[in-house]
């Protein structure tokens, strides 16, 4: 058991590195990081040019690049931004602003998820089921930026309403605030409604339409007859028999909610003016820069590598037909 | 009755009178065609301690009845009429009442152990659940455990205490219906239907669960509903019969009676539809044509009417309610009824079933018979084959743990116009054999040589052309058919393959649809319009496409009913006398073996372990496992079948990744047990080989892979 | 219960001797076709989502020759207008007519979505029909290499590339979002393959010397036609996300070209101000991906009853007793019904992200 998963775990950091170099090669391919220079007007002599390109390393072949860049990591040392920024500087707060935003949504997604599909199953065709799916169907269909603003637009009526700001809608932190630690966290609680829900209500909708499903699957099945047929109710017997074994496809699913989770934190970051690792990425690509790029690629993917590896756990933990 | 004593008691409270009384239930189902009257008006009774057969094929209601005595069926089912259980009215108890009742009082088996139990606790913990939920908090955790450990070594589960903590995969089907046997009679139940519950399994494990099901019913005094479609099953072990048909009983009596008698011509049928183990002489079987009536709109009068050959123009006025049959003793303690306008006449004179259904006497005989086997051409030889598989772990990172030995040096040969029948159970390599021969590549081992032509020795275009000798037929008819292909595609498709031109395909189709008494005009149909026998029947068609000398049958009839099977066996009987095919006919069933193989190669764990003519296995088999195979399987004759010697082999078939040294049978071997020191190290250490059988003419066609081999009869 | 075991009803009969027919007619009043019609017509919503989508491109493709303004055109006279008069959504800051722009944002999204999904599926159905069926190394090269573009979000991708068609024709977008939008239905396929091709008619047919290109044309494509077409309307409404998504950030569609994702972008600027800039845009988004993930799952209602209690039933033996099916009751041979991974039946909503099938390396 313990050799599957550190296989498991070999295999995804491989995955990992070579998806990094895939973003890394990608990025270097398209990006033209010396098109500001070049587009400044009046044009900066040919030698700034050369100079910057000989600090970019831009005439060395990619691998090379990338060894050097990686390398680098090992370190602890991501290179610089465009801007010479030391990017190592400004990820661990950047990183801090992302996980607190996709951690918060996941859990609150799974376990509402789960209750919701669940809830949804059991009730097929009633009013509850109607209701659930509507609004996964509903939520689904809404990009993110949508809902993002959306509920802003709602946040900016309630806050009229009340009369002064109950929920914010930029940033994640008042910079300016001056209080104690339990008003600090009130501080952060009310920017953090907002993107939360709005990273949250997808990952519901999309969570209760795969536990309803996998519920369902097991409501027709032989086993909860038989646990039936031993004299349990059959509230009971969907509880104790249903749900713990409809679990398990949800193990997998997790892994792969993580793309979808990831993609909404970039909508959700730049919509709600955090500045966590989603706009860094946007900014990265619009300021054509490499090392910012790959800096969040390796992020993302070790994100993947992370949730896909706890999913493999709980896969193992959920089902003993997999402990071998 | 050690254990059992102080958990069980084998008289319940009250042991007189009916335990379960049902009366005019009916049960449907809304479907897409419309209400399914699935189970109309059925009365029966269940007396104290007695066993209930329910015999019936798919369809028959025989499930749905007994679901609706659990208040198991979907909430869509509508049921009305009376179940009562010890006086009391079941019908319209909430679940919670009902609860208290399942698995307390009535118990519940049913047929498929695979997925019969939650994959996700241990079968301990499954078990003890069943204590604790009628427990009602006067059973501790730890005292359930406990008793759960002792039920399961009640149910022969080896090592139980161990156990207890595996989970259900990794139990056999045969471990894991023990297991639901042991939570059924946890609380000492009154009743127990067991739902078709040995027909997911081998026989040798069949009769391994029917003789703990026995057990189970000796300790706690329960009555046993027994549903089935095996009417072998039944006659050892029922007390009372009940035939249904189309949702209605339509026999009902003493076993015996039933068996002896038959009434109503739907019995008649079924009984004279399977083949039969102590069968001599070949006689065709008894087919019961057409199919069982749609439950949507059934038209008035006796539903088996349109399959009747008796049927009269009265039969379809009305329907004939289930009465005592005239010639019934009045006095016989369990009446004997039938429903069936005519069941005078058939009483007058006692008719068989070959009377009722005027079957000729006699399969007929191809040609080539009459040709001493020597002098016949091999179609088919197999010499040493071996196959094994890696067992492999992991995913990524593949890595080989130990090898399969699948198919492990098989020898046998098939001349024209000869049937082999390749049996054994689940398990034991002949699916693999089979395989290994049609895929026509260089075997791993040994030889494979069809028509004379070494497979190893042939280039893709000689591959090609040795296919159209040799073809085959699957298993499941659901599954062999393109379910996108109109029919006469399908059966074109081999033609298209082997460049037929266009032409000769036009005019084969409806030739080869009426070979298997299809008409041309199905040719249009997809695979989905024709019932289970029809689709076979299309397969079988499409096998003979190219006219090949070789067939290869893989179970072609065990995913049938009785009375369809029957027909499609008649059906190859004729085509190999018209034709003069060879068939490899693989099954487990030894009764449809006997019925239609000229030799016989019983297969254990890879290896052939007895071979040789029909008669000669069957009547004189040499292999304690051939012995025990075939005394497991039950024979459709009450007495008979009472006064049978059944030989139950212990525990499951070994793996065949690590099979044991010397003799592979010796684990579950009930002569290696009695054997002297000297005898059994010889068992051990020596691998027995087929021997030939000497008799006063001379060696016979009869070879046993046994050191000891000793004759005995068991059928 | 898998609708199998109605079919274990037969016939009998005298078969040899002569043209004698023992078979009772093939039957049947519903064939497949008309019973998946009828089922799909009893589910309103995705009746509905039909309609809707047909609607949308009707009035996509054909408003510009019926409505007062093109997209092109500016009013001077009306700047920031809300609905009303001649312009039906409103104006822009310079004057656009709103519906116009809405109407040709619609065009494009609606067309890349279709051609996505269709391109992407098919790529689908290829790699996973070839490494499910030839198995080995074939099978491993391509699933890690579906493994490898799962890891990365496919915006990701999509948005660092963004630079390379930066001033190209759309169509190279069209082209990089089906590149990374089949990996998920390839897992499916490639699962349905494999318990395909352990079916018995596959196994039929290679036994009968059929080639494997054929065998998987003439038989494993065809029996997975319900999966493809549920697959492909799901991917459509996943590719009008995913193009209004990166679109939103200016990684997708260009301008000249508008699409209902620039066209968000551009309103929501001033959405709390403004609202009908972006809110009639990001209504017929809504509207259009809902419609075509309605339609997508009551195709998979009608086309596969089974999905919901797909499960995998040892048939060894006999068959039990019908229950509360009858041999009336038309059995749907269904590919589905084989699935092997809870994948395979993915519930409704499958936008971008299904799970992984366990088939392949959780379970091992």
């Amino acid at each position: 058991m313990a050799g599957f998963l550190l296989r498991r775990l070999a295999n995804y950091v491989v995955l990992c590195l070579v998806a990094t170099f895939l973003a890394f090669t990608l990025a270097s391919l398209t990006f033209d990081p010396l098109a500001k220079l070049n587009e400044r007007n009046p044009p900066p002599p040919a030698s700034v040019i050369e100079a910057k390109r000989r600090d970019l390393r831009l005439d060395e072949p990619v691998p090379q690049r990338f060894v050097a860049w990686m390398s680098g990591v090992a370190r602890g040392d991501f290179g610089n931004t465009a801007t010479d920024q030391p990017i190592t500087a400004e990820l661990g707060r950047r990183v801090g602003v992302s996980l607190r935003l996709f951690l918060i949504g996941t859990l609150l997604g799974v376990t509402l998820g789960v209750l919701v599909g669940v809830v949804s199953a059991v009730r097929q065709y009633r009013f509850g089921d109607y209701f659930a799916t509507l609004f996964s169907f509903l939520v689904l269909s809404t990009p993110v930026f949508l809902i993002g603003t959306l509920l802003k637009f709602g946040a900016l009526r309630l806050n009229q309403g009340f009369g002064f700001t109950v929920l914010y809608f930029t940033g994640e932190a008042d910079p300016s605030f001056q209080g104690g630690w339990a008003a600090a966290l009130l501080d952060r609680l009310r920017h953090l409604v907002l993107p939360t829900l709005a990273i949250a209500l997808h990952q519901i909708a999309f969570y209760s339409r795969y536990q309803r499903s996998a519920m369902l699957d097991v409501l027709g099945s032989d086993f909860l007859r038989t646990a039936q047929a031993k004299g349990l109710t059959r509230r009971r017997a969907l509880f104790r028999h249903g749900l713990r074994t409809a679990l398990i496809p949800m193990a997998t699913l997790f892994a792969f909610s993580f793309g979808l989770l990831i993609t909404g934190g970039v909508f959700t970051e730049r919509i709600f003016g955090w500045f966590g690792m989603g706009d860094w990425l946007v900014y990265g690509v619009e300021q054509q820069d490499t090392n910012i790029v790959a800096t969040v690629t390796l992020f993302v993917a070790v994100l993947v590598l992370v949730s896909g590896w706890l999913s493999d756990v709980l896969y193992a933990a959920l089902d003993p037909r997999v402990r071998v | 009755m050690t254990a059992a004593d102080t958990l069980l008691d084998p008289d319940g409270p009250g042991t007189t009178g009916p335990v379960l009384e049902v009366s005019d239930l009916t049960v449907s189902f809304p479907s897409e065609a419309g209400r399914v009257r699935a189970v109309r008006g059925l009365s029966y009774h269940v007396n104290a301690g007695e066993v209930l057969g329910v015999v019936g094929e798919s369809g028959s209601g025989k499930s749905v009845s007994s679901m609706a005595v659990m208040g198991l069926l979907p909430d869509t089912a509508r049921v009305s009429g009376s179940i009562r259980f010890r006086g009391r009215e079941l019908l319209g108890l909430s679940d919670v009442e009902l609860s208290r009742v399942r698995g307390h009082q009535v118990a519940m088996v049913f047929q498929d152990p695979l997925s019969a139990l939650t994959p996700v606790y241990t079968v301990g913990e499954q078990v003890a659940e069943a204590v604790l939920v009628h427990g009602r908090g006067r059973v501790s955790r730890a005292e359930a455990a406990r008793r759960a450990v002792e039920l399961l070594d009640l149910v022969g589960i080896p090592r139980a205490a161990e156990r207890a903590r595996a989970f259900p995969h990794e139990f056999s089907g045969g471990m894991r219906q023990r297991v639901v046997i042991a939570m059924a009679i946890a609380n000492d139940p009154d009743l127990i239907i067991a739902d078709e519950p040995t027909t997911a399994l081998d026989v040798t494990v069949q009769a391994q669960v029917l003789e703990v099901l026995k057990t189970a019913q000796e300790v706690t005094g329960a009555a046993i509903v027994l549903i089935t479609h095996d009417l072998g099953v039944v006659a050892g072990f029922a007390d009372r019969l009940m035939v249904m048909y189309a949702g209605r009983a339509v026999e009902t009596g003493s076993v015996d009676e039933i068996y002896r008698h038959p009434r109503m011509p739907y019995t008649l049928g079924l009984l004279g539809a399977l083949p039969r183990l102590d069968a001599t002489g070949r006689q065709p079987l008894v087919p019961i044509e057409g199919q069982p009536p749609s439950l949507v709109d059934l038209p008035p009068g006796c539903p088996f009417a349109p399959r009747c050959p008796m049927a009269a123009p009265e039969c379809t006025a009305e329907e004939p309610a289930l009465v005592p049959v005239p010639d019934a003793e009045a006095a016989a303690p369990t009446p004997h009824r039938a429903a069936c306008v005519r069941m005078g006449e058939i009483a007058r004179v006692d008719a068989t079933p070959e009377e009722v259904y005027e079957v000729e006497a006699e399969v007929p005989e191809p040609e080539i018979a009459r040709v001493p086997r020597a002098e016949r051409t091999t179609v088919l030889d197999v010499r040493d084959l071996v196959k094994h598989f890696p067992l492999t772990r992991g995913t990524l990172f593949r890595r080989r743990v130990g090898t399969v030995r699948a198919v492990d040096g098989v020898s046998f040969d098939i001349r024209e116009g000869e049937t082999l029948g390749l049996v054994g159970e689940s398990g034991c390599g002949k699916t693999t054999t089979l395989l290994e021969i049609l895929g026509l590549e260089p075997p791993m081992g040994g030889s494979v040589t069809v028509l004379g032509k070494d497979v190893s020795t042939l280039d893709r275009k000689a591959r090609k052309a040795v296919r159209a000798d040799l073809q085959v037929v699957f298993q499941d008819p659901m599954a062999s058919l393109d379910p996108r292909m109109p029919v006469g595609d399908i059966l074109a498709e081999p033609l298209r393959v082997h460049g037929h031109d266009r032409r000769s395909i036009a005019r084969r189709v409806p030739e080869l649809l009426r070979l298997v008494g299809l008409r041309p005009e199905h040719a249009e149909r997809y695979p989905a319009e024709f019932s289970g026998g029809q689709r076979q029947r299309i397969g079988i068609a499409r096998a003979l496409a190219l006219e090949p000398r070789l067939v290869v049958l893989d179970e072609p009839v065990s995913a049938l009913d009785v009375s369809i099977q029957a027909g499609v066996i008649n059906l190859l009987d004729e085509l190999r006398a018209e034709l003069g095919l060879a068939y490899l006919f693989v099954a487990h069933d030894l009764s449809v073996v006997r019925h239609i193989a000229d030799r016989v190669a019983v297969m254990y764990l890879g290896r052939i372990v007895e071979i040789g003519a029909v008669d000669a296995v069957f009547d004189t088999p040499g292999h304690p496992y051939t012995q025990a195979l075939l005394s497991a399987i039950p024979i459709p004759d009450p007495e008979r079948e009472r006064r049978r010697e059944r030989i139950i082999l212990a525990g499951d078939l070994p793996s065949p990744a690590d099979p044991p040294s010397g003799c592979r049978f010796r684990t579950r071997c009930f002569l290696h047990a009695g054997l002297s020191e000297k005898d059994r190290r010889r068992c051990v250490e020596v691998d027995p080989v087929l021997e030939r059988h000497t008799d006063a003419t001379g060696p016979v066609d009869h070879e046993v892979a046994c050191h000891f081999t000793t004759v005995r009869r068991v059928v | 219960m898998t609708l199998d075991d109605t079919d274990s009803a037969g016939t009998s009969g005298a078969a040899g001797g002569g043209p004698v027919d023992a078979s009772v007619e093939p039957t049947r009043a519903l064939t497949r076709s008309r019973l998946v019609v009828r089922r799909f017509l009893r589910n309103r919503l995705a009746l509905v989502g039909l309609v809707v989508i047909a609607l949308l491109y009707v009035l996509a493709f054909a408003s510009p020759m019926f409505a007062p303004w093109t997209h092109a055109q500016q009013d001077y006279t009306a700047f920031l207008r809300p609905p009303g008069g001649s312009h039906w959504f409103g104006t822009t800051q310079i004057g656009e007519d709103v519906f116009a722009q809405t109407m040709r944002g619609l065009q494009k999204s609606l067309t890349i979505g279709l051609l996505v999904g269709v391109i992407s599926t098919a790529m689908a159905a290829l790699v996973g029909a070839t490494a499910g069926y030839f198995g080995g190394w074939v099978d491993r090269v391509l699933m890690w290499l579906v493994d490898l573009l799962l890891v990365l979000p496919s915006f990701l991708i999509i948005s660092i590339a963004s630079p390379a068609f930066r001033g190209r024709s759309w169509l190279l977008f069209v082209v990089l979002l089906a590149l990374f939008g089949w990996m998920m239905t390839a897992r499916i396929v490639r699962g349905m393959t494999m318990t395909l091709r352990e079916r018995e008619f596959v196994k039929a047919a290679r036994f009968m010397g059929q080639s494997p290109l054929r065998i998987i044309v003439r038989h494993i494509v065809p029996n997975m036609a319900s999966l493809l077409i549920i697959d492909a309307t799901i991917n459509v409404g996943a590719a009008v996300l995913a193009e209004t998504g990166l679109s939103y950030f200016g990684f997708g569609v260009q301008p000249p070209d508008v699409s209902l994702g620039t066209l968000i972008a551009a309103g929501t600027r001033s959405a709390l101000t403004f609202p009908w800039l972006f809110l009639f845009a990001g209504g017929f988004l809504v509207v259009t991906v809902l419609s075509v993930n309605w339609v997508g799952d009551g195709l998979r209602d009608a086309l596969d009853p089974t999905s919901t209690r797909a499960r995998r039933r040892e048939r060894r033996r006999r068959r039990v007793d019908a229950g509360p099916t009858t041999p009336t009751t038309q059995s749907a041979p269904t590919t589905q019904s084989a699935s092997t991974a809870p994948s395979a039946s993915t519930p409704s909503i499958g936008s971008s992200h299904r799970p992984q099938s366990t088939d392949d390396g959780s379970a091992g």
